[in-house]
């Protein structure tokens, strides 16, 4: 009665989402912009990455709607006389990617570590949580610049354009995985006292078994709940990253880059490079936000009886 | 009598409370000096279990009954003492060979709602420890012996596929012993399996039980509170009183001739429904902490018996009669006071 | 006309399934000095009778029908100000989680003189001493030292008596105890229990205790309501119940009891099949009937009502076949 069971906790997370005004409009918006970035070769004008077709005489042109505005280009184009909108499109592609990809690393480490360092306990908990301290007191940035910089020293600068989204993906992985190892610990911590656990070491069962098989698939609605911030907080930190020039390289913008590439000609009158970018950025981590909110009072297993 | 099944001799569990490093560090008169904080959850208890019986143990909530259960399951390991299955120590063995152990003794959890795994259907709970300990057993087999045990349980094997959180707490119950049941064991350790559950309930389960042992030959080591219940399936109770056993007798005759003066009030709080009004015996003084045992008898400050030696000197759990196989831990039973 | 009265009952969750009817059809009477027990499954609907007297059904809940008569009053047309003027003064409950009543982090001095001072205007000094008389009334020793205690440092027992104590500051004419002891140990039970009678018959209040533990009920109370699936089933005297019980399914409650109910030769306790449906469930006719052995085809249509019994009076049961033949 798999499909009974998945029906009933189906048919509930649809009924409190129809009944969620704001869920619904996010989900709806997240959507489509995850949709956008995913087809983004299709939808987009333009390739901004293929130079050839790129006229530096293009450069600046404002959104379409202005007296200056080129009907080519809907919001216009930036400094290099890329279509903004196209470039938006790839930017997001790549935040995405990169947010998503993190996300996966975080969750991965901090999975492991939260498990662990929650069911043996002892010195095991206090070294593991001990060293998710001292990583969340290092700032992303920190570990940005250390990572970039060894990677620039290793590869040189041009390579390291290639590799930017890897790089960038292990750099926010590594930097944010204790918030999963605590979300992770602190629930395994309430799962592994109750009696299915003693049950299953009655049977034998060796630790590594009734930690995967057993606890893990009861701590993951946290989980989820966090994954959903945590992908709008790597896409956030990546955008800071690259505003402060550690992050994706101009030929290849995400939204990021591309807001801080705009920001230096906000005060020459071409306002439009940086804000549409933000625009983007700010619907897309808010509607991520809701929906994790959303998601934490359905999973919450007090609101959630049976 | 032949080996018991099971025995447990001397048997000390604590439990370190103090917590990391830096919180033993006190500082006592100028000198700094680690301290730990201890709960004594029990303290010396010798025990046999004969092979086919249901001993009881019976205490009030805290006294160590089910500390003392799980260290005889292997889930704690003991502070010191011994415990020995059919003559084999056990609780030195490594996880590995305790396997062949796991077979023979499984255990049942008070609470129905929390001793099933929520994610997994009744089918993988029950097929879990039987894949588990017989690898070479095939699809149909297990298929069989599942359906078996359902039947057994009074659980319709065609729902083998629910999950818990579409049963009752009843049912639950049942497929919590279905899966104690599944690797054939010969001991149940069976701690407070009925407590959580309606009267209306409890006897269907305390039936099942008493069927099981039937059928099979069980031996039950039955952990409760429950006077009422001890009375009806036990055929030997232990009274525990902070972490010690203060009275080991067989069921007709601890209630006919309660000896120890914990049991006596033990005996006369049980509510009783024809409504007899009874003296209940009222407990003085305070109820003390594991942490901090009081010295000689544990129950020397609740005791309106208790003299000077009791403050003192632990009793010994001694014979009390050569007529009656009860034994009793009182200065004041073996003195001849009482 | 009794201090309390409920009349036809109704309460109904609203769940998104639909209505689920914690209450059907629920009355009954309390009067002064009355000790009334409530029985039955988990889930019956005992903790929601006691809830909705102080009209504190939560939420997707609501009384639906019927009315609640104290001292004259309508409780349940009552604004939640002029409610919270009865609650915990005239009508006080206890439940069976001290922590719930008592705040961890607020010494028990501190919490009992604000209660009084919410419903009296007195001062601190002398809700101080009525603090201190209720806890000696618990058998608290030395109760002027204990009020500068927080709730933690007492043991359960104590902490029980304290609420006990918390909920007598007012002199309410009613206590409703919401299982009182079912998480403390018989020795303390047997104490609380012991304390709960003492004080009906010394403060002349009237006791609704609500319990699953017949053996509590039959020492305790004086009149005891049996609830099966949010309806009332059977209402006797405590001891014409326990000695002869006449719904089936009490019947069954008294035999299933360990060392009560005859045993056959095998040494079984007597059981009722089956488990109480969910509220959600029932079945149509005698919500009984599923796990009935007296179900005849009536019971599957129809609904018994709570009548009374010829020649029995304060009894009354809820069963077709009750008192007939059929039954014995
Ligand atoms: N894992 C643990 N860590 C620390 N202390 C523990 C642990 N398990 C039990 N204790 C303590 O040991 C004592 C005995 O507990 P135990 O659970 O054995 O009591 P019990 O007799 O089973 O009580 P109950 O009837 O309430 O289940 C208690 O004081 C308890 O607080
Ligand atoms: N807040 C609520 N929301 C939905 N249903 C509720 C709520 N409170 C109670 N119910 C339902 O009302 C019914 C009666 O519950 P109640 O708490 O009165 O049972 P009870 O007899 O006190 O049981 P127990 O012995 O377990 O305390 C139950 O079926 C329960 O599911
Ligand atoms: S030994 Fe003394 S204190 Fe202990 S129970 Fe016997 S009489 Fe009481
Ligand atoms: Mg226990
Ligand atoms: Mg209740």
């Amino acid at each position: 009665m798999q499909t009974r069971r998945q029906k009933i906790k189906e048919s509930y997370l649809l009924y409190s989402f129809k009944r969620d005004k704001v869920a619904m409009v996010s989900f709806t918006i997240l959507a489509i912009l995850l949709l956008a970035a995913l087809f983004a070769p299709l939808l987009a004008p333009y390739n901004p990455y293929d130079t050839a077709s790129i006229d530096i005489m293009d450069s600046e042109i404002p959104p379409s709607w202005t007296e200056e505005g080129d009907s080519r280009f809907f919001l216009g184009t930036d400094i290099q006389g890329r279509d903004l909108v196209s470039t938006m499109l790839y930017g997001l592609r790549i935040s995405v990617m990169i947010g998503i990809g993190a996300v996966i690393l975080q969750a991965l480490i901090g999975i492991a570590v939260g498990l662990v360092s929650g069911y043996f306990g002892g010195r095991i908990d206090a070294v593991l949580m001990r060293i998710a301290d001292v990583q969340l007191s290092f700032s992303t940035l920190m570990v940005a610049i250390i990572v970039s910089a060894i990677v620039q020293i290793a590869f040189g600068v041009g390579r390291y354009e290639q590799l930017a989204v890897p790089i960038l993906i292990v750099i926010i992985g590594i930097a944010e995985w204790p918030q999963y190892a605590r979300t992770v610990r602190a629930s395994v911590l309430g799962e592994k006292n109750k009696e299915y656990v003693e049950a299953a070491r009655v049977i034998g069962l060796d630790s590594r078994r009734i930690m995967f098989s057993h606890i893990l698939p009861n701590t993951l609605s946290p989980v989820l709940v966090i994954s959903t911030v945590q992908v709008a907080n790597a896409v956030m930190s990546e955008a800071a990253l690259s505003f402060l020039g550690l992050g994706m390289p101009v030929t290849k913008p995400s939204i990021g880059s591309l807001i801080d590439a705009g920001f230096e000609y906000i005060f020459s009158g071409a306002w439009w490079i940086t804000f549409f970018p933000a625009v983007l950025l700010i619907v897309f981590i808010l509607v991520i936000n809701l929906l994790g909110d959303w998601l934490r009072d359905v999973l919450n297993p007090k609101l959630y009886k049976g | 009598m032949s080996t018991p099944i099971v025995k447990i001799e001397n048997l000390y569990k604590y439990f370190d409370i103090s917590g990391g490093f830096l919180e033993k560090l006190q500082i006592r008169s100028g000198k700094i000096s680690l301290h730990t904080t201890e709960v004594k959850a029990v303290n010396g208890v010798s025990l046999e279990v004969a092979s086919g019986e249901t001993l009881a143990v019976v205490g009030e909530s805290g006294c160590g009954k089910s500390t003392l259960a799980r260290t005889v399951m292997g889930l704690y390991p003991p502070t010191s003492g011994k415990v020995l299955y059919r003559g084999e120590r056990i609780d030195t063995l490594s996880a590995r060979q305790m396997l062949p152990y796991r077979q023979r003794m499984q255990m049942i959890f008070q609470d129905p709602y929390a001793s099933l795994n929520p994610r997994k259907s009744v089918r993988s709970t029950l097929e879990e420890p039987l894949r588990f300990h017989r690898k070479k057993i095939s699809s149909k087999e297990v298929d069989e012996r599942l359906a078996e045990v359902m039947e057994q349980v009074g659980v319709n094997p065609a729902w083998r596929d629910r999950f818990p959180h579409e049963f009752s707490g009843g049912q639950r119950q049942r497929i919590a012993i279905a899966r104690a049941l599944v690797i054939d064991p010969e001991f149940i350790v069976a701690d407070e399996p009925v407590s959580a559950l309606d009267v209306s309930i409890q006897a269907q389960i305390l039936n099942l039980m008493m069927d099981a042992q039937d059928e099979r030959g069980l031996t039950y080591l039955f952990i409760t509170h429950d006077l009422s219940v001890v009375r009806h399936v036990a055929s030997r109770v232990a009274v525990m009183y902070l972490g010690t056993l203060c009275e080991l007798s067989v069921t007709r005759e601890l209630y006919e001739t309660p000896r120890h003066p914990y049991t006596q009030a033990l005996l006369s709080a049980i509510p009783r429904v024809d409504g007899k009004k009874q003296n209940h015996i009222k407990l003085p003084g305070e109820i003390p902490t594991p942490i901090d045992l009081p010295s000689g008898c544990v129950f020397h400050g609740r005791c309106i018996h208790a003299d000077e030696r009791c403050k003192r000197e632990s009793p010994q759990l001694l014979k009390v009669s050569d007529s009656s196989g009860s034994l009793v831990a009182c200065h004041g039973v073996a003195e001849g006071r009482l | 006309m009794s201090l309390l009265e409920v009349n036809n009952l109704e309460v109904i969750f609203a769940l998104r399934h639909g209505d689920l009817v914690a209450l059907n059809d629920v009355s009954f009477t309390l009067d002064k000095r009355e000790r009334l027990g409530v029985v039955g499954e988990s889930g019956a609907g005992k903790s929601v009778t006691g809830f909705a007297v102080i009209n504190l059904i939560s939420k997707p809940g609501r009384i639906s029908k019927g009315t609640i008569l104290f001292d004259g009053k309508r409780l349940d047309r009552l604004s939640e100000r002029e409610m919270r003027h009865i609650r915990g003064n005239r009508i006080a409950m206890i439940f069976q989680d001290p922590m719930m009543t008592l705040n961890p982090v607020l010494t028990i001095g501190t919490q009992m003189v604000e209660t009084l001072r919410a419903h009296r205007k007195i001062s601190k000094k002398d809700a101080a001493k009525i603090a201190i008389a209720k806890l000696e009334l618990v058998h608290i020793p030395s109760p002027e030292r204990r009020l500068a205690q927080y709730p933690h440092e007492f043991s359960g027992g104590m902490r029980q008596r304290i609420v006990i104590a918390i909920a007598l500051l007012t002199d309410p004419a009613i206590i409703i105890a919401d299982e009182p002891t079912t998480a403390l140990d018989v020795t303390i039970q047997a104490e609380i229990m012991d304390l709960l009678l003492e004080l009906c018959n010394t403060q002349d209040m009237g006791l609704m205790l609500i319990t699953h533990d017949l053996g509590v009920v039959a020492e305790v109370t004086e009149r005891v309501m049996v609830m099966y699936a949010g309806k009332v089933i059977e209402v006797a005297k405590t001891s014409d119940l326990v000695a002869s019980p006449m719904h089936p399914y009490t019947k069954g409650l008294i035999n299933a009891l360990p060392g009560h109910g005859e045993c056959d030769e095998e040494n079984r306790l007597q059981q009722i099949p089956g488990s109480m449906p969910n509220l959600t469930e029932i079945a149509p006719g005698c919500s009984f009937h599923p796990r009935c052995e007296f179900c005849q085809d009536i019971c599957t249509r129809e609904v018994p009502e709570l009548r009374s019994l010829a020649g029995m009076d304060e009894r009354k049961v809820s069963c077709h076949f009750a008192g007939t033949e059929q039954m014995q």
